[in-house]
């Protein structure tokens, strides 16, 4: 009795985990099956290449791509820096009550919901970029990539963070011993330390950022086209799925969306796939 | 290293840090600088009466009561999909899979945590659309559909939490028991689960708060602006930050502003207490309220 009870249970965990497992799969076969009419006959390169012009019955996805590499890049620039220094200042350079409250901040920032940023920055911080860049709408790649850089930063953060604590104790006070000062500690023991930690935070918010939709939706104005300044307009693969969607199920520009679906599907996987490498690579070197 | 240099860096840090600072003060004082003076009885219940509306006796017209009911209705359902699923298959992860299947699986349970969630909600609109040909008429995007989507979303989180949660605790602990002649599924009831539950809790509680606050996925999947308490599973409704990005999109008058920056307070205060509430559960506090032997 006791012994099937034990079995029963062992296969109802083992066929959740595989169902969870399952629907990882099962999203991509959705995106392909509604996205197949588009992916046959070698359409696919064309649809990645091509510009979107639904009057000459042309549904490239090429602008909503490149806008989405724009904004990304564009927003990493600016978090990047900006969360290794706050990092390095949490866990080496600040008093520790400064960096332990700078670390509870950002901890709380990671709650903060991603549409509540949005609002925010369309009514705050595009009349801004309107007013002191004097560059049309204020809907535009850098307002969009700014404010994304203050949604990721928490988690480079946090990462970065993990990364330096992370530092042998042992090793500090070599330095500390040697006449080394914190920067000295910082530079020799801490950074060569912690580059797995900071490479794999680098890729988990491109992922993020990628992946992103309310921020560039709601303030980087979704015109369709690739974007010529920083100052212009743009359009993300994510943006385009939320604003076609509404459009008649059976049009070109509906399946166009999947082919959106699949690109960035694939795009997360393989981010996912170099965080691992990073890390079996790491693990391997410590060995 | 010249003396400048290290100044130099020094400096730099101490101004990203600034930054950030005034970034987020500027906006959570933004936010409460606008908002506070909307929030009323008014701006959840409109014209409609407390207990009117509260016993779903009249609709509720200009006010965010449905919205409110509705991220609660959608964010319970799917939270209620995920943890049985999630924590079953945290467990087997943790404590039955093993060699190839498990590093296969959490392959798996790593790319659908990085997919991002206007995928997941493009996915739930297709599978919308698929029932909607092939089994009944009467299926659309709906609660139903949106809550299927968000338990997909936080899937993933929940089995690695429970997962980690589980495996971080000491090898001793899990000897004991198992020493003692209890059975492997003894052990993980009695033993494992009550030691490890303030952390799987924890994770919980922040897969509630990834739902209510995203909008990728029920903006694709069933939320409108305008539906009232929703009434079935299988009927659109309202949510707190669909309300909200549509309000920033399609505002008519200073009222209806002033009411999204209302939602937006309101949204990042619950999403702060439910972020309280996991990180005092982290630290044991809510565990000992939870679990007293």
């Amino acid at each position: 009795m006791a012994n099937r009870l034990e079995k029963i249970t062992e296969w109802i965990l083992t066929l959740s985990a595989l169902v969870s497992a399952f629907i990882t799969v099962l999203i991509f076969v959705f995106l392909l099956i509604f996205g197949l009419p588009l992916l046959q006959g070698g359409q696919w390169f064309d649809l990645l290449a091509s510009p979107w012009s639904p009057r000459e019955g042309l549904y490239g996805i090429r602008p909503m791509l490149l806008g989405t590499v724009y904004i990304s890049l564009l927003g990493m620039a600016f978090a990047f820096p900006l969360s290794f220094g706050c990092a390095a200042l949490i866990s080496v350079f600040a008093p520790r009550s400064f960096g332990g409250f700078l670390r509870k901040v950002v901890q709380l920032m990671t709650g903060i919901p991603t549409v509540v940023y949005g609002f925010v920055g369309i009514f705050l911080l595009v009349p801004m970029v309107r007013e002191i860049l004097q560059g049309g709408s204020g809907m535009c790649l850098l307002t969009a990539s700014l404010m994304l850089s203050i949604l990721i930063s928490p988690t480079l953060i946090l990462f970065f963070v993990d990364g330096f604590d992370r530092a042998p104790r042992s090793h500090l006070d070599a330095v500390a011993a040697l006449g080394g000062n914190e920067m000295q500690q910082f530079i020799f023991v801490i950074l060569p330390n912690a580059w797995s930690n900071v490479l794999s935070g680098i890729v988990l918010a491109f992922g993020r950022v990628l992946g992103d939709t309310l921020i560039a939706l709601m303030i980087a104005g979704n015109a369709v086209q690739v974007p010529g300044s920083v100052l212009e307009s743009a359009r993300t693969l994510t943006a385009h799925v939320a604003l076609v969607i509404a459009a008649d199920y059976d049009s070109p520009e509906f399946k166009s969306i999947f082919a959106c679906g699949i690109t960035l599907y694939l795009f997360s996987a393989m981010m996912v796939v170099l965080i691992r490498s990073i890390g079996a690579i790491s693990g391997r070197k410590k060995r | 290293m010249s003396w400048w240099l290290e100044r130099t860096m020094i400096i730099f840090c101490w101004i990203c840090g600034f930054t950030l600072l005034a970034a987020i003060t500027t906006i959570l004082g933004y936010l409460l600088y606008q908002g506070l003076g909307s929030i009323n009885l008014r701006l959840i219940f409109g014209n409609t009466s407390v207990v009117d509306a509260l016993l779903l006796r009249k609709h509720v017209f200009a006010g965010l009561f449905p919205a409110m009911v509705g991220t609660v209705a959608v964010v319970t359902l799917s939270v209620g999909f995920a943890i049985p699923v999630g924590i079953a298959g945290g467990i087997y992860m943790a404590e039955y899979a093993r060699g190839g299947v498990k590093a296969v699986l959490g392959f798996c349970f790593d790319i659908l945590a990085g997919v991002p969630s206007v995928v997941i909600g493009l996915s739930g609109f297709a599978l919308a659309i698929f029932l909607h040909r092939h089994f009944s008429a009467a299926i659309y995007p709906s609660l139903f559909i949106s809550s299927l989507s968000l338990a997909v979303l936080v899937l993933p989180y929940i089995i690695r939490s429970t997962q980690f949660a589980l495996e971080s605790l000491p090898a001793d602990t899990r000897r004991i028991a198992v020493a003692l002649g209890a059975t492997k599924l003894q052990n993980i009831v009695y033993v494992l689960i009550p030691r490890s539950l303030s952390a799987i809790f924890s994770g919980i509680i922040l897969a509630i708060g990834r739902c209510a606050e995203d909008t990728a996925v029920i903006m694709l999947t069933g939320a409108v602006a305008f539906a009232g308490v929703p009434k079935s599973l299988f009927a659109q409704y309202e949510a707190l930050p669909f309300y909200i990005y549509y309000i920033s999109s399609q505002y008519a008058n200073q009222q209806e502003l002033l009411s999204g920056y209302g939602a937006s307070l309101i949204l990042m205060l619950i999403c702060a207490l439910l972020f309280f509430v996991a990180s005092m559960t982290r630290k044991g506090v809510a565990c000992q309220a939870l679990y007293r032997t």
